[in-house]
């Protein structure tokens, strides 16, 4: 698994869903979901950005919450598109 | 029938995890009819109780208003009790017609088109208005009938943080190819009673060539010095492209939505919005009422003046109480809790008292953000809100939270 991958969520992350003034931080385990740093309604804009930024499309059924749920799990999930 | 063993259990399994996970909705009794007391049995079968009712969206106090029952009971004399029709085989009267037009006029748009209620109108109106070409912008904490009718509709999804205009910027700028662009949000978020700064939403809303869309429902009737809405008071009136609002809420409380905005999108959810299609038509009863709702509310700003004063009032004895409130000029005051538990056990403790208030926790409000929500009405005397402070300073001290701040409630409860 690449570092910089890693590090390329784990920084949309903090900035699209975290707010300036929050305590909270972000690394490859932390559950997004399931702790509510992420709803499943705003999950779409993270399946948003790594379509684009991947040049991949990520089919509904793909795309759970256990799927976003943590950095690692979407860094998994990645590697079923060939991307590393 | 095939309502196997195999289903049963599942369902079954379903209810226990809601009820494990301490999400599991009780219904309360109430015996009378809605109003600042009113007459409850809780638990069932527990005699009954009169309380001060704090958590109905009765903001104006019509939903038993005298005025607004005659005009029922006439609407049912003149024009009966049902259509048993949609609304474009025979199911609009003369009164369908006058209600759009008396809500056209109250909001400041071009046209309205009712719907059965406005989560029927946010179910329809996305759908109608926009396609895969264009993008949905929503302010990440709408209500979940916008999420739902947002689901409807093949746009691009995109939102941005809870009435954040520097990422929003980000995402009318991301977006920049789409054909049409619509920001979404609410007028007022139901939970916090926070306003949504529609100035500066309009204001990139023309930068940036995007329509904006609001739900008002917790502000038609009220917000705004004539009452008009969040765009009255947020100095943009007649600039709202889409308006949905309820008259379940402040507008007597029957039921009933609208989409109100640009006369195009609205002659276009006659054609196509599919609840306006394929759902019957609001009963007589309910828009000769709603209609004597316009009428008492165009002629004289005294309910929501008094509403306003009501408000000013509790919010400022809770705050001298040593409540942690979020700050605000809305009726609906959160009084913050944080830890989930507390806010059930003081929420029980009020009910005793006399006090019907709800506590609200996650899922419906952030984890870590459980608070007491009350809701302020036009109807509420001086002496209910007095009752109502006393009894919550009485159990703000028992549970040692008077004068504490956040950080000190957490220590105390955790979260
Ligand atoms: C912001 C908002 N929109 C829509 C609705 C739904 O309104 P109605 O009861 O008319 O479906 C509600 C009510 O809960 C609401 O709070």
């Amino acid at each position: 698994m690449s570092e910089d991958l890693k590090k390329t969520i784990i920084d949309y992350v903090k900035k699209e869903y975290l707010e300036e003034d929050s305590e909270e931080d972000v690394d490859e385990n932390t559950p997004l979901i399931s702790s509510g740093i992420v709803d499943s309604f705003s999950m779409v804009s993270l399946k948003t950005f790594l379509e684009k930024k991947f040049d991949i499309k990520i089919p509904d059924e793909k795309a759970t919450t256990e799927a976003f749920d943590s950095v690692n799990n979407i860094i998994a999930l990645l590697t079923e598109f060939k991307v590393t | 029938m095939a309502y196997s063993n195999k289903a049963k259990d599942f369902f079954s399994a379903e209810l226990t995890g809601i009820r494990d996970a301490g999400t599991y909705k009780e219904e309360r009794y109430i015996e009378s009819p809605q109003g600042a007391m009113i007459t409850v049995e809780y638990p069932e079968g527990a005699p009954q109780k009169e309380v001060i009712n704090f958590c109905a969206n009765n903001y104006l106090g019509l939903s038993s208003h005298p005025d607004v029952i005659r005009a029922a009971e006439e609407g049912l004399q003149k024009r009966g009790y049902g259509m048993s029709s949609v609304r474009f085989i025979c199911g609009t009267q003369d009164i369908h017609n006058e209600l759009e037009k008396k809500l056209t006029a109250f909001l400041g748009t071009e046209d309205t088109v009712l719907f059965a209620s406005c989560m029927d109108a946010n179910a329809g109106v996305f759908d109608v208005a926009l396609g895969k070409e264009d993008a949905m912008i929503a302010d990440r904490l709408v209500h979940a009938s916008i999420v739902d009718g947002m689901r409807l509709c093949k746009a691009q999804l995109y939102n941005y943080k809870h009435a954040n205009m520097e990422h929003l910027e980000e995402k009318l700028k991301e977006t920049q190819e789409c054909r049409f662009r619509m920001i979404i949000t609410d007028g007022v978020f139901s939970m916090d009673g926070d306003i949504a700064p529609l100035d500066k939403i309009v204001a990139l809303a023309e930068r940036y060539d995007a329509m904006v869309m609001v739900d008002d429902s917790h502000a038609t009737g009220f917000m705004g010095k004539t009452g008009r809405g969040t765009h009255e008071h947020c100095g943009v009136f007649g600039k709202i492209d889409v308006i949905t609002t309820t008259l379940g809420k402040a507008l007597g409380g029957a039921s009933g939505g609208c989409v109100s905005g640009r006369k195009e999108i609205v002659e276009l959810c006659r054609q196509r919005a599919r609840p306006y299609l394929f759902s019957n038509t609001v009963p007589p009863v309910i828009i000769t009422a709603a209609n004597t709702v316009l009428d008492l509310i165009s002629k004289t700003t005294d309910r929501r003046d008094l509403l306003e004063k009501n408000t000013l009032y509790f919010r400022k004895k809770m705050t001298e109480a040593g409540f942690d409130i979020r700050e605000g000029v809305h009726p609906i005051v959160p009084i913050m809790l944080y830890n989930a538990k507390l806010a059930q056990d003081m929420a029980r403790d009020l009910y005793d008292e006399g006090i019907y208030v709800i506590g609200f926790s996650f899922p419906v409000v952030p984890k870590g953000q459980a608070r007491i929500r009350v809701q302020i009405s036009a109807a509420h005397e001086k002496e209910h809100l007095d009752k109502a402070i006393a009894a919550f300073t009485k159990i703000g001290g028992k549970y040692t939270i008077l004068g504490k701040s956040k950080k000190e409630i957490i220590e105390l409860y955790g979260y």
